[in-house]
């Protein structure tokens, strides 16, 4: 997580110096490329961690270890993002970039929320 | 017949102020060995261990019909591997009733994944049960990726918009709501305007003595809403069937029966055909109850609903597929 801060900012002092040799431009773009994942389980019921905080461009992936079918629905008018049905084991992975809070819960247990951090 | 361990009653009669309400909340997660007797005579519940002995005045009447809840074909892990099977259980018993119920209810969760193959073993299953007509309402399970369609396609012909409906059946008015669509964060089942416009019009112009039967999913009363078990407009609906002297509301979604009488309504829900869920707060979540298989069949159920002409109370009688 710290890595991917850091890079940030180093794209930035490049852009403010307006200087782009060829090697630091190839390594930024290499940077980029490279996202972090971060993993929420879902268990008993509940998203854990109930809130994870994220550096822009995590990508984060739910898995539902539990015997009964969830889902993961951003909790906004449009639906930022929505899965499909997850079954045991399933995954769902979404991608986080722009920085913002991304409440979500699970449509089918509405009591079920979590919420998405990314800074 | 029960388990040895299973048969157990839990009797929830020490909440503050319920007595002097006038109602009385009993609840069985175990499906058989539970017995109610609630005051004024409008609801009565017997396990099959203990039915009135055929041909009694209390298996007699003018309308019988039978509610099956959360079957959820699909449903393959260890709470139960075999909900085929354990459904046709429930036919098995429907069939062997001594009076022939007139048709079945089924409360919703008829699939467990929305899945066409999961809808149409559930319909295959219970064609071969004696009452032929099977009034539907969906659960959460059932609508699924795509906002209910499939379900309005097979279930849903002659409904309203989302999928609610109403008929009568000698003199008795059935309503089916639909209260598992569009559920919002942190919230509890939803019935929705237009829905409850549509109630209200639809009972509007019935005389006061016809007796009302609802059927839901999600319960239309507050069971435990810390896992979602109740519907967040409930009363609002509610408050349209208060001038009527006899109203059932029927629901599924806790696989498990427990009962209350509140004024002139009667809440009831039914047990599942597939697997048993934990009482509320008796566990750390609502998922399914893992007991052991010879004990299985004596935590799913069938609800067998008897109503008798002249008389306000509808009887309910839960049977257990032991
Ligand atoms: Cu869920």
């Amino acid at each position: 997580m710290g890595r991917s801060v850091s890079i940030g900012g180093l794209a930035v002092l490049a852009l403010g110096m307006g200087v782009f040799g060829p090697g630091q431009k190839s390594f930024e773009v290499r940077a980029q490329q490279k996202t972090e994942t971060m993993e929420v389980k879902i268990d008993n019921f509940t998203f854990g961690p109930g809130t994870l905080t994220v550096p822009v461009g995590t990508t984060v992936t739910w898995t539902n270890k539990d015997d009964i079918p969830h889902t993961v629905v951003s909790a906004d008018d449009s639906k930022t993002f929505k899965s499909k049905v997850l079954d045991t084991d399933e995954k769902f992975s979404f991608t986080f970039s722009k920085a913002g809070t991304y409440p979500y819960f699970c449509s089918i247990h509405p009591k079920m929320t979590g919420k998405v951090v990314v800074q | 017949m029960a388990g040895k361990v299973r048969d157990e009653i839990l009797h929830d009669h020490n909440h503050d102020g319920i007595d002097r309400r006038g109602f009385l909340k009993c609840m069985a997660w175990a499906g058989t060995g539970a017995f109610c007797v609630i005051q004024g005579g409008v609801l009565k519940s017997y396990s099959l261990s203990r039915l009135p002995a055929p041909g009694s005045k209390e298996t007699m009447g003018e309308l019988s019909f039978v509610q099956i809840s959360d079957s959820h074909m699909g449903f393959n892990k260890p709470a139960n591997a075999d909900v085929a099977g354990t459904l046709k259980a429930a036919v098995d018993k429907i069939n062997g009733l001594s009076a022939a119920p007139e048709f079945m209810l089924h409360t919703g969760d008829i699939s467990h994944l929305s899945k066409p193959e999961e809808f149409d073993a559930v319909e295959q299953i219970l064609k071969s049960a004696k009452p032929k007509d099977v009034f539907y309402v969906p659960g959460e399970h059932d609508v699924l990726n795509d906002d209910g369609k499939q379900f309005l396609e097979r279930f849903g012909k002659s409904s309203k918009g989302g999928g609610w409906y109403s008929f009568e059946k000698k003199g008795v008015h059935f309503v089916g709501l639909v209260n598992v669509m569009n559920l919002k964060a942190g919230g509890l089942g939803t019935l929705g305007q237009e829905q409850l416009e549509w109630l209200e019009d639809d009972v509007k112009h019935l005389k006061t003595s016809t007796p009302i039967v609802v059927f839901a999913h999600i319960p239309l009363w507050s069971v435990y809403p810390e896992w979602g078990w109740g519907t967040e407009d409930s009363a609002q609906a509610l408050a349209y069937l208060k001038k009527f002297g006899s109203v059932t509301v029927l629901n599924g979604h806790i696989h498990q029966t427990m009962q209350k009488v509140e004024g002139n309504v009667t809440f009831h829900t039914a047990a599942s055909t597939a697997f048993p869920q934990p009482a509320p707060g008796k566990a750390d979540s609502p998922g399914p109850m893992k007991v052991p298989a010879e004990q299985l069949k004596s935590v799913l159920g069938i609800t067998d609903v008897n109503y008798v002409q002249g008389q306000h109370a509808l009887g309910v009688v839960d049977s257990t597929l032991a």
